[in-house]
């Protein structure tokens, strides 16, 4: 006579049964991985293809005695949701960076007395004359924004998202 | 009709083993292809997207192959073996 209740007969799985994974099933959950990791690569690739040529309308961002040396205006560009950041680095000098940190989107600063971009959550560090990479976890360097001279005006007119001489 | 051999059944167990550690081994080189391929893309090089698609497909035929190929040992391993001679 079965000592197994009499649920047992009308559920018949057992816990131990359900959480078995087959080696099939382990194949088939790994070669379904394996797509998903090729529609990744697809995606970037479609997405790379249909994306247009970004159109950046020039802006002015300063005047050009409105800074002082190692001063550091906010402004945003080529959106209101992209927070940039201006920077006179000499008397005649001035460059500009997204302020969005390449490794986890936190917002970078300007350090005057090291001369450094910095960014406080994981302190990546990025060279001021180029946005390179200069230590700390980023992957990439900032984006860098183009500057024009119009007369007392510093005017935006586009964005590098990689430095030239890499 | 009979069991399979222990030892024929043995050397199937090693064989899905292998085909399944090669397709780990598939996934993860996919995996870093593909963190690759995005960073390259977020900076700005483009060009890179297409032989890494072609890449990632392949490996993904190789997986699917290996996945298969398991499928069928396993089935071979699950079926008696039939001694009469008839195939």
């Amino acid at each position: 006579m079965s000592t197994d209740p009499l649920w047992r007969d009308e559920f018949s799985i057992r816990a131990a049964d359900e959480r078995y994974v087959g080696r099939r099933q382990f194949a088939k959950f790994l070669t379904l991985t394996s797509l998903g990791m090729f529609a990744g690569n697809v995606w970037i690739l479609v997405k790379g293809l249909v994306a247009r040529v970004p159109v950046f309308a020039p802006a002015v961002v300063a005047k050009a005695g409105d800074l002082p040396v190692d001063g550091v205006k906010l402004f945003t560009y080529p959106t209101p949701k992209d927070p940039c950041l201006l920077i006179r680095t000499a008397r005649d000098t001035y460059v500009a960076y997204s302020q969005v940190c390449t490794h986890l989107s936190c917002a970078v600063v300007y350090d005057a007395s090291r001369r450094q971009l910095e960014c406080p959550c994981h302190h990546g560090v990025f060279a001021v004359a180029d946005g390179s990479v200069v230590a700390g976890p980023p992957p990439r360097p900032l984006p860098r924004v183009t500057l024009e001279r119009h007369g007392d005006d510093l005017v935006a007119v586009g964005l590098e998202t990689e430095i030239a001489h890499e | 009709m009979s069991e399979p051999r222990p030892s024929d059944r043995r050397r199937r167990l090693v064989a899905i083993d292998g085909a399944i550690a090669l397709m780990a081994v598939v996934l993860m080189v996919q995996m870093w292809l593909l963190t690759a391929t995005l960073e390259e893309y977020l900076r700005g090089h483009r060009s890179i997207a297409a032989p890494a698609a072609i890449a990632a497909g392949v490996l993904f035929a190789v997986c699917a192959g290996l996945a298969l190929l398991v499928h069928r040992i396993d089935t071979t391993n699950r079926r008696p073996t039939d001694t009469s001679g008839r195939r």
